[in-house]
């Protein structure tokens, strides 16, 4: 077996894991390389959230009997822990969504909504950047669209890299909000924040980050990241779907509108106006994800007893290896960087003529799972000239094994359809 | 292997041969797109009055969404409308048949190369692929006669 430096013990952790042990089509070893779209829970999150069902169930911040009261500690608990996590300078600042989609969508309707000087106008600009999930480009065009501010973004270099060449002419003076991916969903590129932030930053600009595919795979530190939002998803990072966060720096959730309305929300609410709770609750109208949260708080702990720098460590050594491996199969195209410098643990490519479905087709019937089609970031494949791209993403149960699979898949894929 | 049931030879041939691939004058042109996958076709129609004389058609796609296309115009192209909507219909019904209907000779007889795609119905992912052209094909057509059920879209 291939043996790397800095590899976690996969064989002790995969132990975690109950469906990684599951064979599909007629008895072929599931190898599971999607973790860029979902990752897989362990025992110990499943745990949490039968016993939160099976003991301690009840809605939030409502009641006073027990149940109420423990389901409200532990959904605090949570945040406590997501704050921790991300090194936040107040657990006031962790606003729980469902998914990372809503916390951009969040984000784009405070500034829609806001009064000055955050308000988004006919007379300002909004910068995206072409490698994008839809999830942080499309949030962002009904914006425009709605305000009438004019939505610009960074190209992408050959390399799958930002083009930051003329980042003094797409962040301008007029620019109210700079929102980025950290690391591309479809590209694997980890992207450089200071230099962005610091531009941002000279002309007023606010920073938002979609830290999705970063958060579950590398130690976060919101305030070394310097952004003024910060938003990921919970399963992609072990825990639960259904459960999103956004964090905010505290006085711009005080000073920003809310978006949604209604119970948990308010201060007060008379039949002529309302006031609001503070931040977090402000914008966390409505019955929560409360087992969700719950249940991503346990995934957090999770993560940290293994030790988020030691994930990195796997990740970048299952990804050096994978692009060594795979740059061995012919007509293989890696679209995204090329090494493992600054690159996350996702690899999209191109084989050939080959279309990524019937890759994934022959790929699925051997047990492989990845991922095919435009991920979500249509503009990065017609910034490519590519129609769609196969996907191997990794995560801290993956093994090189793994890899030599995709890699023997792959052959009989081009076999296949020779 | 199961995969085989999908992949049919006769399938694996349209792809690597499409027939009467190529936009040519039409009477509509429709662009269809899968959004799941990014499967995409631009389709033109002409008809000689209720015959039809021609389906041209262009597309960038997975091997069971452009051998569909190649197999659609081997069949369509020279037949009276009333029997392309027979073989369409029949096609819809086998595609959405979750692998459940094993084609007869009837249905075959109808079909013709278009029953190897009846393994391709076990897929749920791959059936909308497999129907893109087809749709295509249908609104078009609907154009074309001024149809009332036009469907922009395959999704």
């Amino acid at each position: 077996m291939t043996q790397l430096p800095g590899l976690l013990d996969t064989e002790a952790l995969r132990k975690d894991f109950p469906i990684l042990d599951r064979v599909v089509h007629d008895g072929r070893k599931l190898v599971y390389l999607d973790n860029a779209a979902t990752s897989q829970t362990p025992r110990q999150v499943l745990d949490v959230l039968s016993e939160y069902y099976e003991q301690h169930n009840a809605n939030v911040h409502r009641g006073v009997h027990v149940l109420a009261e423990e389901a409200t500690a532990l959904y605090e608990g949570a945040r406590d822990k997501v704050a921790e996590f991300i090194n936040a300078p107040s657990r006031d600042e962790v606003i729980f969504t469902k998914n990372a989609s809503e916390s951009l969508n969040l984000v784009a309707n405070m500034l829609g909504w806001a009064d000055e000087p955050y308000r988004v106008d006919h007379e300002t600009e909004i910068v995206i950047t072409e490698m994008e999930h839809h999830s942080n480009i499309v949030p962002w065009q009904l914006l425009a669209q709605r305000t009438g501010a004019k939505l610009k973004w960074f190209g992408l270099t050959d390399d799958g890299r930002l083009d930051l060449s003329n980042i003094d002419e797409i962040i301008t003076e007029k620019t109210k909000i700079v929102s980025f991916v950290l690391v591309s969903n479809i590209l694997g590129t980890l992207n450089p924040v200071e230099a962005i932030v610091r531009r941002a930053q000279e002309v007023g600009a606010l920073v938002c980050i979609d830290a999705s595919q970063a958060a579950p795979h590398m130690p976060m530190d919101v305030q070394s990241l310097q952004a003024d939002f910060v938003a990921f998803t919970g399963h992609k990072m072990c825990g639960p779907t259904g459960i999103g966060v956004l964090w905010g720096r505290q006085e711009l959730l005080e000073d920003l509108p809310p978006f949604l309305g209604g119970g948990e929300m308010i201060e007060t609410v008379s039949m002529h106006s309302s006031t609001y709770a503070p931040a977090p609750h402000k914008f966390e109208a409505g019955t929560p994800p409360i087992s969700q949260a719950i249940g991503l708080g346990a995934a957090i702990d999770y993560l940290n007893s293994i030790g988020m720098d030691k994930i990195l460590a796997h990740e970048h050594a299952l990804t050096e290896y994978a692009v060594k491996r795979l740059g061995e199969v012919p007509d293989l195209r890696i679209i995204g960087p090329t090494t493992a410098e600054d690159r996350g643990a996702a690899i999209s490519f191109t084989l050939g003529d080959i279309h990524p479905h019937d890759v994934g087709q022959v790929l699925d019937e051997q047990g492989i799972a990845v991922r095919v089609g435009h991920h979500c970031a249509r503009p990065v494949c017609l910034r490519y000239g590519i129609p769609a791209t196969t996907r191997a993403s990794f995560y801290l149960y993956s093994t090189p094994a793994e890899i030599d699979a995709l890699v023997d898949g792959l052959e009989h894929v081009r076999n296949f359809f020779g | 292997m199961k995969l085989d049931s999908m992949y049919q030879e006769v399938i694996l041939d349209h792809y690597k041969n499409p027939h009467g691939r190529g936009l040519r004058d039409g009477d509509a042109e429709v662009h269809h797109v899968n959004p799941t996958c990014g499967d995409e076709i631009t389709l033109r129609v002409k008809y000689d009055g209720t015959k039809i004389e021609d389906v041209s058609y262009e597309g960038q796609g997975c091997s069971i969404s452009q051998a569909s296309a190649s197999v659609l115009n081997e069949l369509l192209v020279g037949k009276e409308l009333a029997d392309a909507q027979k073989i369409q219909e029949t096609f819809l019904e086998l595609m959405q048949s979750k692998g459940k209907i094993e084609p007869d000779d009837a249905m075959e007889e109808v079909l013709e190369d278009a029953v190897a795609f009846a393994g391709v119905s076990k897929y749920p992912a791959r059936v909308k692929c497999a129907l893109l052209s087809w749709m295509a094909w249908k609104d078009a057509t609907a154009q074309v006669l001024g149809g009332a059920d036009a469907e922009r879209k395959t999704a």
